[in-house]
């Protein structure tokens, strides 16, 4: 084969030798400043210069294969590809001539050989980057008068369709998958103009079923089972939130027409998960629509649940909480993982304050409690994304921490951390770790003796299998400069405790007087009549069964197993629905943005104040804003930058030394969900059970 | 027979074609076998590197880059294993020499392979054979053993205590392996696309370690470089050119077959003297000079001398010696939709514009050549190729553009004659 056009050993020698820090070179007439190593099309970005590009994509391997972002070097003897080209010193570059302009131009035209005509009905039409080429560099009328090659489009899964006739062949979903994700289930099967994208399973795709593929695709050949065909990009309004699933915090951007939310995804790429989105963020939005959503008040009447209005529901459950405070009756608060910190807060202040209640919790999922009393050197979601060593104890965290999984996977893949796994069975992480330690918990920990000590910026991501002393243990045996992930399962379990949803924790991880029952406890307690009112908001604690002879009140989207045998049930807005904010596994608070308006049912802050004001409890009518004010006032950790919160940033909690472990040993057990799997919330999302990975898989620890 | 004999040839490479089990270790030992290699083990790698240099031989696969140069680049320092590939891959239309050098002659290229080792210090080779050449691989896998037997390979080559494994692999039918950095991806157990280059495979190369990988031919020439001396290989060509090379002579010829000749040798002598001119006393009308990649050369431009330099002065490439001969009766409409045929066919899909031009323009020439095309086709297929010259990910796209605006260029009127309702004037079909 001819070697034409290739670089003499001169030049090979000067690509490999050492250059200047600072490397400066001029592009289309400017004085640019780039580091060396740095790619041409990245020192343009930059600049300000955009170089169009189908298949180079930062953070994937190059390819130059697409040969869209081909520009003149002076010097060189033809177009060079900016995206494989490393800036060299006084290299002379123009990215916009004549020739180059010429050169796009026959790219694309060979491009659109096959490319199908299905613009007015492509669910990409309005996002489509070859639609943009094409409207730059003028392809728009082909010479091609031969025959189209036709292919049916396929099905792959329940989200994933495949056109093939419409693919460019860019392979960044290949990518994506396979590098990105870790899990490489798109492959390229024949080759030439047969070339093709293939599902692992032949026909179909058996994977995380997240989507990335979908989102990183520059046309329409993959397309999403669940948006196909239902609108179009430009009129759809779109709102930043934070996912209401598990507790990694990404911000998904919600497409909402005519009060629905259409799709979900982050193309934006704000937030601490950049792109990363996994099925329960891009797709699990869809019990907001579920026929079963609660939409009036139920009060039980002879028996049986029975609509009633709001006014007539408040007043029962604020009549009898009044009574059984007025008479010394015990309540018990059950709270939940996934209401705003704003709900937390005000739920715990609400009981101690108002109805003198001791008794409060919520369901623990992991020790933060005890992490925070003796180290709060907490890891950011970008730590884990750029610190040199990362040690992963006790979690599968591709099921259940999947933006965890990614940043880890992207450090590796970019920077070549150090992975370290410790974990009782093998898991994605195997694959890039440095050293697996076969064992659970704590042991495991151990048996990876001194392998440890070298590493001054470790962060140490743990999960449940770690708590109580055995967590004091664990910072004693890593180095002092160690950051701390210490896992929680759902969107907002971080804020539940650090808002003082605990029997002996007030909120800020101080101390409460005197404890009350926990969970376990105010549920037996409930059974066996030891309570008065059992109140449970945003959770399903009588799931499993056990009876509840209190007055039992529940907030809730729908007629959960608990809710089932409550005397009023109170129909709660979901986190979509409403605004606030919400902290994740890293101690990251984040904004809760409304993006639909919930339709019959009341967010559980109006709910609570509701009840609150007809008691004549002094906080009237509170917006998010004005409790959050009083968080950041008032809440040890939580003194957080409002104007960088607000504008969408995540900003991290900073624990105060003094925080408390709390003085009972309270049940701490992850749920362990599944991709696939969410709660009580999880059921009614109609995509996850749709999948049928959701009965291949489970959680490896 | 590989060929029929002519005495203007001059038997280097060959001159073991034609003995009595010239394959058999015996009777390479008994025509100066491995004393080339005796000789470079006992030389230093820079030393046998500056022979190779100094011999003028420039690769024998298509690029003719020297090849002295080429393994002058590989970091010797470097504390990753080096390797030997040899790539028998021989895919280019037109093209058989590799195949008769390891048919007639395997330990040859078994000696030239280590000779390279010793000068990278490399302690592994591969030998990469296509996939159609199935036969060839159990002959060199037999050579192989009765190298192992006689100390000539494994743990201590001649006694000297220099170790050097070699090994067989095949292809699975791809031209595009035969390209050096997709032959590595192959070996390697991948999709045979090329790498991004640089580096190069002398610096990153099989499993990512520095490699010297040449063309079966190349390799074949250097225990005579060593045993014969730089001087002598060199003095067999031109200046720049060095030493003889085989020439594949097919198409319209008397005498066709794969015949060794100085470098330098006249294109005219070569069609009407070794090959023995063309049947029926036909007329000459083209020649492809150095196999399907090239340019292709009408009957007037065949009177100069095949080396790399005297037909780049040309327009066209020496390449790999496949010298395809047509007369007067080949339809050039045809004879670029076959090429075309077998580029899209070979195409390895990565990038846009080798993989949609090649599939466009084969279903062009094909509609053109049944008689369908129009006036405007004829332009459109040079801009399509223009199109894709130097633009493509790997000089495959090169190969398929260069022969095909050549063929427009220099038979326009054999176009315009195929024009709608005319049908092919050769026949067609």
């Amino acid at each position: 084969m001819r070697g034409e056009g290739a670089l003499t050993g001169e030049d090979e020698k000067a690509w490999f030798s050492g250059m200047a820090d600072l490397v400066r070179l001029t592009i289309d007439g400017r004085e640019v400043e780039a580091e060396a190593g740095t790619l041409l099309i990245n020192a343009a970005r930059k600049a300000g210069i955009e170089i169009p590009s189908f298949c180079y994509y930062d953070g994937l391997t190059l390819q130059a294969a697409c040969r869209m972002c081909v520009v003149e070097v002076e010097k060189a003897p033809k177009l060079q590809t900016a995206c494989t080209m490393p800036v060299v010193k006084d290299m002379v570059v123009r990215t916009e001539t004549p020739q180059v302009a010429a050169a796009r131009k026959g790219v694309l035209e060979f491009l659109l050989t096959n490319h199908p005509l299905d613009c007015p009905v492509c669910d990409k039409g309005g996002e489509c980057e070859l639609q943009d080429m094409v409207f730059r560099y003028g392809a728009g009328e082909s010479r091609f008068t031969e025959l189209k090659q036709h292919r049916e489009e396929q099905q792959w899964s329940p989200v994933v369709y495949f056109d093939g006739p419409r693919c460019i062949l860019c392979f960044r979903c290949v990518r994506i998958c396979n590098e990105g994700m870790g899990v490489g289930a798109l492959g390229i099967v024949n080759r030439g103009a047969r070339s093709q994208i293939a599902p692992n399973r032949g026909d179909h795709l058996e994977c995380d079923e997240c989507g990335m593929c979908i989102d990183i695709c520059p046309v329409g050949a993959l397309t999403s089972g669940t948006y196909r065909y239902h609108t179009r990009p430009w009129e759809m309004q779109y709102t930043g939130t934070t996912c209401t699933h598990c507790a990694d915090g990404c911000r998904t951007t919600l497409s909402v027409r005519n009060n629905r939310v259409m799709r979900g995804n982050n193309r934006d790429r704000s937030g601490v998960n950049g792109e990363f989105l996994c099925i329960k963020g891009r797709y699990a939005f869809d019990f907001l629509e579920h026929p079963e959503r609660l939409r009036t008040p139920l009060v039980r009447r002879h028996g049986r649940l029975e609509p009633a209005s709001w006014p007539e529901a408040i007043a029962l459950v604020s009549g009898r909480f009044r009574e059984v405070r007025d008479q010394g009756g015990r309540f018990g608060v059950i709270g939940s993982s996934r209401t705003t910190n704003e709900e937390s807060y005000y739920l715990q202040k609400l009981a101690r304050g108002c109805l003198g209640a001791r008794n409060i919790d919520h369901r623990r999922s992991g020790d933060v409690a005890a992490l925070l009393a003796v180290s709060q050197r907490l890891a950011t979601t970008r730590d884990l994304y750029t610190a040199p060593a990362v040690l992963v104890a006790g979690a599968d965290l591709s099921q259940q921490h999947p933006l965890v999984a990614f940043q880890i996977r992207a450090n590796y893949r970019h920077h070549g951390a150090r992975v370290y796994v410790a974990n009782p069975a093998p898991t994605r992480e195997d694959s890039m770790a440095a050293e697996v330690s076969r064992g659970a918990g704590l042991a495991a920990v151990e048996a990876l003796g001194q392998k440890l000590a070298g590493e001054t910026g470790l962060v140490a991501v743990f999960g449940d299998a770690i708590q109580g002393a055995e967590v004091a243990r664990l910072v004693a045996m890593l180095p002092a400069s160690t950051r701390y992930v210490p896992l929680v399962d759902a969107a907002n379990s971080r804020g539940a405790l650090d808002m003082g949803l605990a029997p002996d924790l007030l909120p800020g991880y101080q101390p409460a007087g005197e404890a009350g029952l926990d969970l376990a406890e105010m549920l037996e307690a409930a059974a066996a009549g030891g309570l008065e009112v059992l109140w449970v908001v945003g959770a399903n604690p009588l799931k499993g069964g056990g009876g509840c002879r209190a007055f039992l009140v529940v907030q809730d989207l729908f007629l959960s197993e608990t809710a089932r045998l409550a005397e009023v049930v109170l129909p709660a807005a979901a986190a979509y629905e409403k605004t606030g904010s919400m902290t994740n596994g890293c101690g990251e608070v984040q904004r809760l943005k409304r993006a639909v308006a919930p339709s019959g049912a009341r967010s559980d802050l109006e709910i609570m104040s509701w009840i609150g004001r007809q008691l004549g409890w002094e906080l009237a009518s509170p917006a998010p804003e004005t409790i959050f004010e009083e968080i950041r006032r008032s809440v040890p950790g939580y003194q957080v930058p409002y104007a960088e919160f607000i504008a969408g940033a995540a900003v991290q909690t900073r624990p105060s030394p003094g925080s408390s472990a709390g003085s009972k040993k309270v049940a701490i057990r992850s749920a362990r969900h599944t991709l696939f799997q969410s709660g009580t919330l999880g059921r009614y999302c109609a995509v996850l059970g749709a999948v049928p990975e959701k009965d291949l898989v489970k959680v490896a620890v | 027979m590989y060929n029929q004999g002519h005495p203007a040839e001059v038997r280097l490479l060959t001159r073991r074609f034609g003995l009595a089990d010239s394959r058999s270790l015996n009777t390479y030992l008994a025509q100066e076998g491995y004393q080339g290699l005796q000789k470079a083990l006992q030389l230093t790698p820079e030393q046998i590197i500056e022979e190779v240099k100094a011999s003028g031989l420039r690769g024998r696969g298509g690029a003719g880059f020297p090849a002295g140069l080429k393994w002058s680049f590989v970091p010797r320092s470097s504390p990753k294993p080096k390797y030997i590939v040899v790539n028998a891959d021989e895919s280019e239309p037109g093209t058989c020499k590799d195949r008769v050098l390891i048919e007639n002659d395997p330990h040859q290229l078994i000696e030239g392979a280590m000779i390279a080792a010793r000068a990278v210090e490399a302690h592994t080779g591969y030998i990469y054979v296509r996939g159609e050449y199935r036969y060839l691989i159990e002959i060199l896998d037999r050579a192989i053993a009765e190298a192992y037997a006689g100390g000539y390979l494994g743990e201590s080559v001649m006694g000297t205590g220099f170790r050097f494994d070699l090994y067989t692999h095949t292809g699975a039918g791809a031209y595009e392996c035969g390209e050096e950095s997709a032959l590595l991806e192959s070996l390697e157990g991948k999709r045979g696309i090329p790498r991004i280059r640089p580096p190069f495979p002398a610096v990153v190369g099989a499993f990512q370690c520095p490699t010297v990988l040449n063309n079966v031919e190349t390799f074949c020439a250097v225990p005579s470089i060593l045993l014969k001396g730089a001087e002598h290989f060199a003095s067999l060509g031109t200046r720049k050119n060095g030493g003889t090379r085989l020439f594949c002579l097919s198409g319209h010829l008397n005498r066709p077959g794969v015949y060794e000749l100085p470098m330098g040798f006249n294109l005219r002598r070569m069609i009407e003297e070794v090959g023995g001119g063309i049947p029926g006393g036909r007329k000459l009308k083209a020649v492809i000079p150095g196999g399907s990649s090239c340019p292709v050369l009408k009957a007037e431009e065949t009177d100069l001398p095949m080396d790399f330099d005297s037909l780049q002065a040309a327009g066209s490439m020496l390449g790999s010696g496949g010298v395809v001969v047509m007369d007067e009766t080949t339809c050039m409409v045809r004879m670029a939709l076959r090429i075309m045929r077998f580029y899209a066919h070979e195409s390895c899909g990565w990038c846009i514009p080798c993989r949609e031009g090649t599939l466009w323009l084969r279903n062009l020439l094909d509609r053109f050549h049944a008689g369908e095309g129009a006036a405007r086709d004829i332009p459109l297929i040079s801009e399509l190729a223009q199109n894709m010259l130097g633009k493509t990910f790997c000089p495959l796209g090169d190969a398929a553009a260069l022969p095909t605006i050549s063929i427009v260029k220099k038979f326009r009127e054999e176009f315009e004659a195929h024009l709608a309702g005319r049908g092919c004037p050769y026949g067609g079909g």
